[in-house]
Formats: C-alpha cells, sequence, structure tokens
C-alpha cells in the first residue's frame, strides 16, 4: 500500500522571510505529498504570513503537492471566530478543521479532520464523516490498539486517516500566552516574543532536565516524536498519511530520510541514525505509541498481530 | 433573573448526601473507571451506588448529572455506551459528555435525557456551542474558565442553551480536553483514562540542602524550601526554569484556586443558568463547608439581599485564590 508523508502547519511564529524560504525548499526538495499551511496556534501572527500565502500555494501546487489550510485549534475571540469562518466558508480549497466552530461554519460541505479535534474513536469518525470528513489525522496520544482500530473502521467507511510521526508533540493548549508571560507581559501587549523561539521556548525542570517547550499558548513536548520503528505497522494498519511537524532542523533531510525507509531503500535502524544525526540536539520519544509515558524512547516495535 | 442553580461535586456517595443535604440543587458525579474525568482511586460510584445516590437526592428534590466526560479510545466505545445506558436505567437527570460519539449515542438512543456539553468538550465561541446544540440538542454548556463576563454575557445571547460556569475550585490552567501532559510524564491520559497528575506517580523527595523536591514519575515538578510547605505536582502548577527565567518560575500559573464568590451577581446578570463547584475529589467537610456557603450567598441574590462574601472567602483561607480570567483579560 502506497504511503504518503505530509508536512503539518508551521507551529511557530517564524519571519515572514524564514517561511517563504522554507516553502521554496519544500516544494522543490522535499519528497512530500501534502503540505498543511495556515496558522493554527495564534491568532495574533496569522496577519504576517496572509501576504505571502497565495505564492507559496502556487509555488507548492506546481511542484505537484497537495496545499490543505488548517484553521485555528482555539477559537474565542471575534477575529479568531472571524477568521474561522472565512476559512472554513471558502470553496473550492481543502482544508482541515481543528475546532468544532469551523465544523458550524463548513455545514456539512467536505473537510479534512485536524488532530486537535479530538477523533478518538470509531463512533466520532463515523459521525464527522457524515457531516462531511473525509480524512481524519488521529490525536497525538492515541495507543498502537486504538490506532489500529480507529484506522480500520474508518478505512471500512472509506475515510482517509493520517498520524503525525515526527515532531514536538502537541501536549496542551490554553487561552493565555506562555511567551508572553515568561517575559512579563500578556497575550494584548506580547510584542510576539515567540518570535525569538523558532523551535519552542525551553523549560526546564528545578534539576535542569529539559522538559516541556513553550510556544505561545501552546505546551510541547521536549523531546520529537519519532516512530520511524512503528512507521511500517502504522502502514499496515491502514493509516496511509504520515505527518511530519515543521521544527529547526533541516527538514528536507527529515523527509528524505522517512521516505527511503517507507520505499525499502534503508531499513528503519539505519533511518533513526540518519534522523538521529539530522536532530542532534534533540531526543527522540514514542511512548505515547507504546502506551507507556509519552516522552520514552521503547526499543523496536511489535510485528503486527 | 436566572435560577442560578448550584451544581456541586459528589465524588463519593456520602459526598453526594452530604452536599444534597447542605443545600445543592443539583450533584454531579461519575462510575467508577475511565468514563469521567476524575477516575481517582477510591473516588465515584457503582451502579448500586449510583442507584440509591440518585432516590436519595430526587427524594430531597435535588437534581443528579452523570459525568460520561472522556474521550472513549477507538476500540473502548462500548464502555461509555454501558455507562449512558446505566445512567438512563437509574434515572439521571442529564449526562455532561464531551466526545462527539457519546454525545450522538445518547442523543439516539435516549433524547428524552438531557445532554451537558462538559468544559472537557473546550466549546469557548457561540459557533462551537451551536455546533453541539444542532448536532446532539445539548440544552446546556459548560463554558471553559478562559472566558471574562462580558464575553460570557456576549455568548449568552448568542446561544439557544444554558450557561454553567465555574465559580470555586481548582483552577486548570489548560484548555480542558486537549491535554496530554499527564500521559507524557506518567502514560496515563487525562483524556482516556480520566487521569490527572496521578498520585501513584508522585513522590516527596529530600534533598541534601534540606529541600523538597515535589516529583511526579521522576520529573520534579517544583521544590520548595526546609520551611516550606511542598505542594502537589500538578504539572501546570509547576516552577520551571527558562532562559530568560534562570531563577525558575510559575511557566503557567502559581497555585491559586478560582472563586468568584464576588462576581456572582454580574455572572448572573451576564445569563450564567448554573454555578458549578469544583471538587469531586474533596473530603465531606470540605463540600458540606463550601456548598452551604454558596447556598446561602445565592439565597441572598435571589432574594436581593447583600450577600455574604466574607463567609465565602474565608473558604480558600490560607490558600491564594484568583478570580482569573473571569476579572480580566490580562489575566491571559
Amino acid at each position: 500500500m502506497h504511503a504518503a508523508l505530509t508536512l503539518g502547519p508551521i507551529a511557530y511564529h517564524w519571519p515572514a522571510e524564514r517561511k517563504r524560504d522554507f516553502y521554496a525548499r519544500i516544494a522543490d526538495e522535499a519528497p512530500l505529498e501534502t503540505v498543511y499551511l495556515g496558522e493554527v496556534i495564534c491568532s495574533k501572527r496569522a496577519p504576517f504570513f496572509e501576504r505571502d500565502m497565495p505564492d507559496i500555494i502556487e509555488r507548492l501546487e506546481r511542484a505537484g503537492k497537495t496545499v490543505v489550510l488548517s484553521s485555528l485549534a482555539e477559537v474565542m475571540l471575534p477575529r479568531e471566530r472571524q477568521a474561522t469562518r472565512a476559512l472554513c466558508e471558502m470553496e473550492g480549497a481543502e482544508i482541515e478543521i481543528n475546532n468544532a466552530a469551523g465544523l458550524h461554519a463548513r455545514a456539512g460541505a467536505p473537510h479534512r479532520i485536524g488532530p486537535f479535534l479530538n477523533a478518538y474513536n470509531e463512533a466520532t469518525i463515523a459521525w464527522l464523516a457524515q457531516n462531511g470528513a473525509t480524512h481524519v489525522c488521529l490525536p497525538h496520544e492515541l495507543p498502537r490498539a486504538s490506532l489500529a482500530h480507529a484506522a480500520k473502521a474508518a478505512g471500512e467507511i472509506a475515510i482517509e486517516t493520517e498520524f503525525q510521526v515526527f515532531g514536538r508533540a502537541p501536549l496542551a493548549v490554553s487561552a493565555r500566552c506562555y511567551h508572553a508571560r515568561a517575559h512579563g507581559r500578556h497575550k494584548d501587549n506580547c510584542q510576539f516574543v515567540c518570535e525569538d523561539d523558532p523551535d519552542g521556548m525551553p523549560l526546564l525542570t528545578a534539576d535542569g532536565t529539559p522538559f516541556l517547550r513553550v510556544n505561545g499558548i501552546q505546551t510541547q513536548s521536549e523531546s520529537y516524536i519519532c516512530l520511524v520503528r512503528e512507521m511500517a505497522e502504522l502502514v499496515a494498519m491502514g493509516i496511509r498519511h504520515l505527518r511530519l511537524m515543521p521544527q529547526s532542523v533541516d527538514m528536507v533531510a527529515v523527509a528524505e530520510t522517512f521516505r527511503a525507509c517507507l520505499d525499502g531503500k534503508i531499513d528503519s535502524e539505519e533511518a533513526l541514525a540518519q534522523l538521529s544525526e539530522t536532530c542532534a540536539q534533540t531526543r527522540f520519544s514514542n511512548g505515547f505509541f507504546h502506551r507507556v509515558a509519552g516522552h520514552r524512547m521503547v526499543a523496536g516495535s511489535m510485528p503486527v498481530s | 433573573m436566572t435560577l442560578a442553580e448550584l451544581v456541586c461535586p459528589a465524588g463519593t456517595p456520602a459526598a453526594l448526601r452530604t452536599a444534597v443535604d447542605a443545600g445543592a440543587d443539583t450533584v454531579y458525579c461519575g462510575f467508577r473507571n475511565a468514563t469521567n474525568a476524575r477516575n481517582f482511586p477510591g473516588l465515584n460510584f457503582s451502579t448500586d451506588e449510583l442507584a440509591t445516590a440518585v432516590a436519595y437526592a430526587h427524594a430531597k428534590g435535588s437534581k443528579v448529572l452523570l459525568a460520561l466526560n472522556t474521550y472513549p479510545p477507538a476500540g473502548q466505545v462500548d464502555l461509555w455506551r454501558e455507562a449512558a445506558d446505566t445512567g438512563a436505567r437509574i434515572g439521571v437527570d442529564a449526562f455532561i459528555v464531551a466526545d462527539m460519539g457519546v454525545a450522538r449515542y445518547i442523543a439516539t438512543k435516549y433524547p428524552e435525557i438531557r445532554l451537558h456539553l462538559s468544559v472537557q468538550a473546550a466549546a469557548s465561541s457561540p459557533e462551537a456551542i451551536r455546533y453541539y446544540c444542532e448536532s446532539f440538542g445539548v440544552k446546556r454548556v459548560v463554558l471553559p474558565r478562559i472566558l471574562t463576563i462580558p464575553e460570557i454575557r456576549r455568548i449568552a445571547q448568542e446561544i439557544p442553551c444554558e450557561i454553567e460556569t465555574f465559580i470555586f475550585g481548582n483552577h486548570g490552567l489548560m484548555v480542558e480536553g486537549r491535554c496530554s501532559l499527564t500521559n507524557y510524564v506518567t502514560g496515563l491520559s487525562t483524556n482516556m483514562d480520566g487521569v490527572c497528575s496521578p498520585a501513584a506517580d508522585v513522590e516527596y523527595r529530600r534533598e541534601g540542602d534540606g529541600a523538597v523536591s515535589s516529583c511526579l514519575s521522576g520529573y520534579v515538578i517544583d521544590r520548595f524550601g526546609p520551611d516550606e510547605m511542598a505542594g502537589y505536582p500538578t504539572i501546570c502548577k509547576g516552577r520551571y526554569q527558562a532562559p530568560h527565567r534562570p531563577e525558575g518560575y510559575y511557566a503557567f500559573e502559581e497555585p491559586v484556586s478560582l472563586n468568584l464568590a464576588r462576581l456572582l451577581p454580574e455572572l448572573i446578570d451576564a445569563g450564567v443558568h448554573a454555578f458549578k463547584i469544583e471538587g469531586r475529589q474533596r473530603s465531606k467537610s470540605y463540600v458540606r463547608n463550601v456548598v452551604s456557603a454558596f447556598r446561602n450567598a445565592v439565597d441572598d441574590i435571589r432574594a436581593g439581599r447583600e450577600a455574604n462574601i466574607a463567609g465565602l472567602l474565608q473558604l480558600t483561607e490560607g490558600g491564594r485564590e484568583t478570580q482569573g480570567a473571569f476579572e480580566t483579560k490580562k489575566w491571559r
């Protein structure tokens, strides 16, 4: 079965120029089939990128990639409601919805379900499918047995499934901006301090252990999820879309390694070694998949049973 | 003016009777398993206990809400369906749900029983709330603790259902239903297992300098001096170091609890139907004190009298309290 690599939306506040360069290189060089674009975390950041979106979309599509526009995870303020409505009422565009406000605006027209929407089980997936969903990104904390069950049930009603296999885990969101708080500010006068931390602001425990990353209102894991060893099993379950989250590393190299492993050109141990080199500053984790603490890296993957 | 229904926690059958006797209009509780978000050891109800509790509450004119407000992982949905079937058979007055699959099951099979949307569903806009109302016939939304009173007032004008807000108790910082911090650290999930910073994974470690580290599964969540009282290691209440804060700081929130005693009249005026007191994990005496104090306050407000706010403020005496986002958006 063919498996596609996808690139999730950039979670961080990268400067516009960095985003332009990043997507230009993704378009030209990365073996990715789908690219998700848009500001998912903080509505204050969105205007910085909007002007460049049409050019970036065109460039990615010319390179043969499917472009999907992702909606905000948290929708509360008037500008967030407006942005969600405008995006989800767009006709012709492929969109991924991350909040029930977006489902309301979409009113049953076709769409994808994003990882923040909490499609944990077959009953929820069936409900969403009846109301226009064609594709579901499953929550990052689902363990192996539930992933298999969800993918099978989705497959039976012709719903595509997707799962994050690389990048920091999106552990929590809040109404409060923790980046602003760290600098003695609040959300309304943040002065975009989050731009200083393109891979998130590290939080260490009192004994100096790297623990979490702050990204505006979002809290992420210190470790990068890395399911390169589990990937074949995910594909065997029927999960045909494997999501890489943009981090401040060579994402073309990351995509190439995952692709080579999917294509059987290198084995998963070699792939893991390559990824460890590409991401030398960061440790990996796969605990959620193995139903142990998410931060852990468990050796090996059991065969499909 | 709305009814200002007082919705009180019942972690055990004894706490339920206490809350009812202290004047709760409504109590909420859950089964002793993963189907509710306070799946803690020693808490919650068996089927028989719930049946007895519902009979007790109904005889005294109180309502019982059953929390089925976690997210069933794929392959285990039956546990939630059976819990709903049992609740319906016993005659609970409403279900509190978060998962769309669970909501749909109840809306289809038991359309005569009220559905309340849990705070775990994180519906914080009129559109999201309307989605649940139109899809599943939700009659009441429990609002996330992130909105100011003017924002609540605007939402009330734009939705077709009742509003319940938290007024007292633990003050979680993350959007409920969207937090996997506990699973990252311990391997147990808040959304799927109903667990948050579980006690079995807690360790208080005495350091060489006399300090006490408050740990969760080996991660130091906070550290206290020899004379300080060591706090519980809830991840979002911990003290961490950041590049600009090498001294360590409360990265998310100080360990404070929510107390909206002063704001009750404003909340009623904004269109809030029901006030929720957090604390199913709390003792009987705590439940008695808090419920009777708020009972008196709400009765005073309803009768147009000045409420005894001082008494309510004493409830958190010694502990630190906040009005959180309700008072000012600068909290964000």
